[in-house]
């Protein structure tokens, strides 16, 4: 590098007129280019968000309709019917509702009539059955009794079968829309919240199918998955962290715990079948063996959430604890996992959000069973929300599209709801170090 | 009128000011971080062909001015600049200013080497096809060559053009880093601590090579050793929690300093 | 029962608890000379000493109790040793369902016997696990009490049983993957026994209709995987081609354009799309995304399928966006801010930054997310099952019906799965391709990204 040598090449440096045309138009196309690549995210930005907002939206505009139901308010008179006090299960509660409803159009054809009482879903004997035996007072009175109505005319309530179409095109006839019209103008039909999509559970018949055996055979495994995976998650975690020597052995389980997290759902659903069913002999359908599937599943999720808030608690801590005489044990159980215990909680908040939204390994084991009943526990036969979700949407019946979107917006409603809390105690209690 | 006639005045005094060879030239600079203010009101002026050494202890503001000449400044969120700071007598935060074209006039050598993840000879082609200096493959292969030999590197590289930057050790990536710089043949280039992170045999080299680069480019350096601001440069400014002390020729500075603060620190009293 | 008996045992060893603890009081205050541990310490070590083994015992029980009940039913069953094992097995389906009064016919008198002597078996076994039970936490509680003592170190006990548990639970994570790893490989070499290996990797047809009687037409099934394969990867293709540069170039926007505000609001908005549960997707897929295709293929002219591989493909895309997206981000995050104010030092303009020198120091940990991604896509279950066709068919039109490896799984298992179908087993050795494949993507990616972390 001698003085000279660099003198003899500093007479080539080249003066560049940043200011020629071609300099400028150049400068213009390199910025061209840049908000090129801007407009480019931004596009993919609004595709992403504009996906979002279209999914919600055809959800809410095609479930909206599912929160209210037809349903037709008639009075009974039982004090003057013969109904044997004794076997209320055995009366003819079908003569009774026909009769009721005969009442309300007399003078129909035996054909007209038959159409007629197509009208109301067909289960009405029974929900009146259990109307009595819930307040067999009712016998004693004229009573007002609500019978839904049947799919068809719920949609034509709703204006979502078109009179304009033609007769052959829709499943209900002139004849019975001519009927349909002067129930309205007597003030019989009306449109109240659909409480039963709540407390009903499924149905072949739309108008009376609800949630409740879904949203309970969620709630039971839930709760199997966190009473499982919470401890063991927790536990695992801890060793891990503060307790494994560093070898071949904790290598292995680390980049396992790494795959596993990364497992497509439905092989843990294989697992469960050829393990807990096939092997164990464990009852098909039930809650126990989704929540252990579920558990499994966001075990390894758990683990390493778990890891990293545990990390996060400075070592100063365990060493004033180890300090002033605590064992390790309690060093761990009463200073760090307290302190670490909002980031764990939110942590599996979230994961047991993600497993409430879980199918394919439910669908596995069998919870997609038609049961019209809610289990009592977690040994009996009963679905959950997305398979629940999954089943609606493969029915043909038209009422069951808006009720499948109603529970899919039920099924968000809770997702928020398990979020909402996670991010409030994550707000509420983290602390920063 | 009479604000006319002010701006007229200042026009004709960095006229005067350019005649005597000043490229650069800052008036009232102050910088905010957000509501923080890092600098306070410093007048500097950089001379042409010239090493302009900014020393003074740790936060004093003196990176936070070097960045400001070449709106390095822009990219930190929250940063805002206020006052005027000129290149060959054009303001340049003037809103008309283009700053890409800025930056290829005023180069910038950071404290790290940070060559690109690619080869040798694209980290220094970057600069030159960003810009289209090169029209062919020829002339790109010509500026890489005399860039690498401007930074003195062109002996130990010429033969590993194609390997990866980031292979060099730490003194070869920081003279890449220079070559880079000066691919794209700016008329300032300035340097932020470009020696810190280096072995005293590799700055040896640098400090060589910058005393070397002064006859074409005009030069800042920022650095915390006096003992290098001495040895390389002409001019000296001493900075002090975001004011700016004394600014003097570098002999005066490190013999008869005008100010006690610098006299301290050069004692090493302070910092 | 076991949910009586539970709560027994957490009562058990709460009252022992109680009693410990009060025993190593009194024992403590008559103690001579230094006492080692707590008395909650004992106290804990008792109710330990009490629940866990009762517990444990209870476990191994009911894992046990129905093969062992099942056993001794069939061989009370006449002329049961000559059955073959499906023929057994629907047998004891009809006694569990006779005995549990589900009646659809008047069953045979060798079912009517055999439902009586099981469920006289099941009381029994039920009272003799309640006894077994209460037996081994008696056994317990008294070791725990008699070893009360100043000196005893109960601390020491309590930690050593936490530790084993803590143990026992890092260990459950490498079981699960053998439990995996052998229920796949044990059903699926059963499959491989009735279907040749070769035929399964290599066929070119995928019918698994089996006849479900011999005088059937339907005739035999064709275990091909080839095409089941070809349709999740034309699926997973046109899954990642449109999530990876919509994916891309919104890490791109809200890492390096946008203003910090907008980005706090849009990206918690985004991964929303990672959070909607899939059965929504695949509803979403087939209600609105399946038509919507379809309608416009037949304004350009183009016949597609109602399932047509696009429709499932997109929608699983869209879902796919966010991962790639915050991984990416992620990537762009661990570039050193160096690398970026070298690029802007000599004049690039932003753009010109990222794609030239943010772009390829990212890319390992962008490679990474997105084989994660491709992994997800690859055993993403519902929005097929419900979207995408069932016949497997090898084409390249993607508004075309294609099945996949997960939809097989699905439609082979649901309704009632019997163990020695080949159509059963075919989902198992299906699921140990899927298993495979995922494993071979997440090793490479998890390694991809954790050595690219390790660079910077």
């Amino acid at each position: 590098m001698s003085v000279t040598a660099s003198s003899d090449l500093n007479v080539g440096v080249p003066a560049i007129n940043w200011q020629s045309d071609d300099m400028k138009s150049r400068r213009k196309r390199r910025y061209a280019a840049d908000r090129r690549l801007q407009a480019y995210g931004l596009v993919a930005i609004i595709f992403a968000l504009g996906f979002l907002a279209i999914l919600i939206s055809s959800l809410i505009y095609t479930g909206n309709s599912a929160f209210t139901q037809s349903v037709a308010k008639i009075e009974i008179d039982l004090s003057t019917g013969g109904i044997d006090r004794t076997k209320l299960a055995d009366a003819d509660w079908r003569g009774v509702v026909r009769g009721a409803l005969r009442a309300q159009l007399p003078g129909l054809s035996r054909s007209d009539e038959r159409k007629y009482f197509e009208m109301f879903t067909s289960s009405g004997q029974f929900i009146l059955r259990d109307a009595v035996v819930a307040d067999p007072s009712r016998l004693d009175r004229k009573s007002t009794f609500v019978i839904p109505l049947a799919d068809p005319f719920d949609q034509l309530a709703k204006g979502q079968v078109s009179r304009d179409t033609p007769e052959a095109q829709r499943r209900v006839t002139d004849k019975q829309i001519g009927m349909f019209d002067q129930l309205v103008s007597k003030g019989i039909v009306s449109r109240p919240f659909n409480w039963a999509l709540f407390f009903n559970a499924d149905s072949r018949f739309p108008e009376l199918a609800g949630l409740a055996g879904a949203i309970s055979g969620s709630f039971w495994s839930l709760l199997v998955c966190f009473v499982i995976s919470f401890p063991v998650g927790i536990a695992a975690a801890i060793y891990l962290e503060e307790f494994a020597p560093k070898n071949k052995l904790t290598d292995l389980i680390e980049v396992n715990i790494n795959n596993l997290a990364a497992v497509p759902s439905v092989v843990f659903g294989l697992l469960g079948l050829a393990v807990f069913l096939g092997w164990f002999g464990m009852p098909r359908s039930a809650p126990i063996v989704g929540g252990l599937v579920l558990s499994l599943m966001t075990l390894p999720t758990l683990i390493i959430v778990t890891r990293v808030s545990l990390k996060s608690v400075p070592s100063s801590i365990r060493e004033a604890a180890l300090g002033v005489g605590a064992s390790k044990h309690e060093a761990i159980f009463h200073h760090i996992l307290p302190l670490a215990m909002p980031t764990i909680m939110t942590g599996a908040i979230i994961s047991l959000a993600r497993a409430l939204g879980e199918s394919a390994p439910l669908l596995l084991i069998g919870m997609n069973a038609f049961i019209t009943s809610p289990p009592d526990g977690v040994f009996e036969a009963s679905t959950a929300l997305p398979t629940q979700i999954f089943m609606w949407a493969d029915s043909p019946e038209r009422g069951f599209v808006a009720r499948t979107s109603a529970a899919i917006l039920v099924l968000l409603g809770f997702l928020v709801l398990m979020n909402g809390i996670a991010i409030f105690l994550r707000q509420r209690f983290e602390r920063r170090w | 009128m009479n604000m006319m006639s002010e701006a007229a005045v200042e026009k004709a005094l960095d006229k005067s000011m350019s005649d005597a060879g000043l490229k650069m030239i800052g008036k009232d600079v102050s910088v905010y971080y957000g509501e923080k203010r890092a600098l306070f009101d410093v007048n500097l002026n950089v001379r042409k062909n010239t090493v302009t050494a900014l020393i003074g202890p740790s936060g004093c503001g003196k990176s936070t001015f070097l960045r400001t000449l070449n709106r390095m400044n822009d990219t930190i969120d929250g940063c805002r600049v206020t006052g005027k700071i000129t290149l060959d007598n054009a303001d340049i935060y003037d809103p008309s200013v283009d700053v890409v074209e800025l930056r290829a006039r005023v180069g910038m050598v950071f404290q790290k080497p940070n060559p690109f993840p690619k080869s040798i000879y694209e980290n220094i082609a970057y600069g030159p096809r960003i810009h289209g200096l090169a029209k062919t493959k020829s002339d790109m292969d010509r500026i890489v060559e005399s860039s690498l030999q401007r930074a003195g590197l062109w002996n130990e590289a010429k033969d590993r053009l194609q390997e990866p930057g980031t292979g060099l050790s730490g003194g070869q990536q920081q003279r890449l880093c220079i070559a880079r710089a000066v691919a794209v043949s700016p008329e300032v280039i300035l340097m932020d601590e470009p020696c810190s992170a280096l072995d005293p045999i590799a700055t040896a080299k640098v400090e060589e090579l910058i005393h070397e680069l002064r006859t074409n480019f005009t030069i800042v350096i920022v650095t915390h050793s006096m003992q290098q601001a001495a040895r390389v440069s002409q001019r000296t400014a001493m900075f002090h929690l975001g004011n700016l002390v004394e600014e003097n020729d570098t002999d005066k500075m490190f013999t008869n300093p005008d100010d006690q603060r610098t006299q301290d620190y050069i004692m090493g009293r302070f910092g | 029962m076991s949910g009586y008996l539970l709560a027994f045992l957490a009562l058990a060893a709460l009252s022992m608890a109680y009693i410990g603890n009060s025993r190593a009081k009194a024992t403590h205050k008559a103690a001579v000379g230094k006492v080692h541990s707590r008395p909650i310490y004992h106290g804990l070590n008792v109710a330990i000493w009490t629940a866990v083994p009762a517990f444990v015992l209870l476990l191994v029980w009911l894992v046990f109790q129905s093969t062992i009940v099942n056993q001794l039913v069939l061989a009370g069953i006449p002329g049961s040793e000559n059955f073959d094992p499906s023929a057994s097995s629907i047998l004891m389906s009809e006694v569990r369902q006779v005995a549990s009064g589900n009646l659809f016919k008047e069953p045979s008198p060798e079912v009517k016997a055999a439902a009586a002597h099981y469920q006289s078996l099941q009381g029994i076994a039920a009272y003799l696990m309640a006894a077994a039970v209460a037996v081994a936490a008696a056994i317990g509680a008294f070791f725990g009490l008699k070893v009360i003592g100043s000196r005893y170190r109960a601390r020491h006990s309590v930690e050593l049983s936490v530790t084993l548990f803590m143990m026992f639970s890092s260990l459950l994570a490498i079981l699960i993957t053998l439990g995996i790893v052998f229920s796949l490989v044990f059903e699926a070499f059963h499959f491989f026994t009735k279907v040749p290996f070769t035929e399964f990797l290599f066929g070119l047809r995928w019918e698994p209709q089996i006849a479900m009687r011999a005088d059937q037409v339907a005739g035999q099934g064709a275990f091909g995987v080839i095409p089941v394969l070809y349709g999740t990867f034309l699926i997973s293709a046109i899954a990642m081609i449109v999530a990876v540069p919509t994916g891309i170039l919104s890490a791109i926007f809200l890492t390096e354009y946008s203003h910090p505000k907008f980005r706090a609001v849009v990206k918690p908005l985004l991964e929303i799309l990672a959070g909607v549960p899939t059965v929504v997707y695949g509803f979403f897929a087939v209600l609105t995304v399946a038509p919507a295709i379809r309608d416009l293929g037949f304004a350009l002219g183009f016949e597609a399928s109602p399932n047509s591989a696009l429709a499932a493909g997109a929608v699983m895309g869209v879902m796919i966006i966010p991962f790639i997206s915050s991984l990416s981000d992620d990537a762009f995050a661990a570039v050193p801010r160096a690398m970026r104010e070298g690029s802007y030092a000599l004049g690039a303009t932003k753009g010109e930054t990222i794609r030239k020198v943010l772009l390829p120091a990212a890319l390992p940990g962008i490679v990474g997310g997105v084989l994660l991604a491709l992994s997800r896509a690859v055993g993403e279950t519902m929005i097929v099952v419900m979207a995408a066709g069932l016949i497997a068919k090898l084409t390249l039109n993607p508004l075309d019906a294609v099945t996949t490896v997960t939809v097989q799984i699905v439609t082979l298992l649901i309704g009632d799965a019997e163990f020695d179908n080949p159509k059963t087993l075919a989902a198992f050795a299906l699921g140990l391709v899927l298993f495979i494949v995922t494993l071979i993507l997440n090793l490479i990616a998890l390694h991809t990204v954790r050595k690219y972390r390790e660079k910077y």
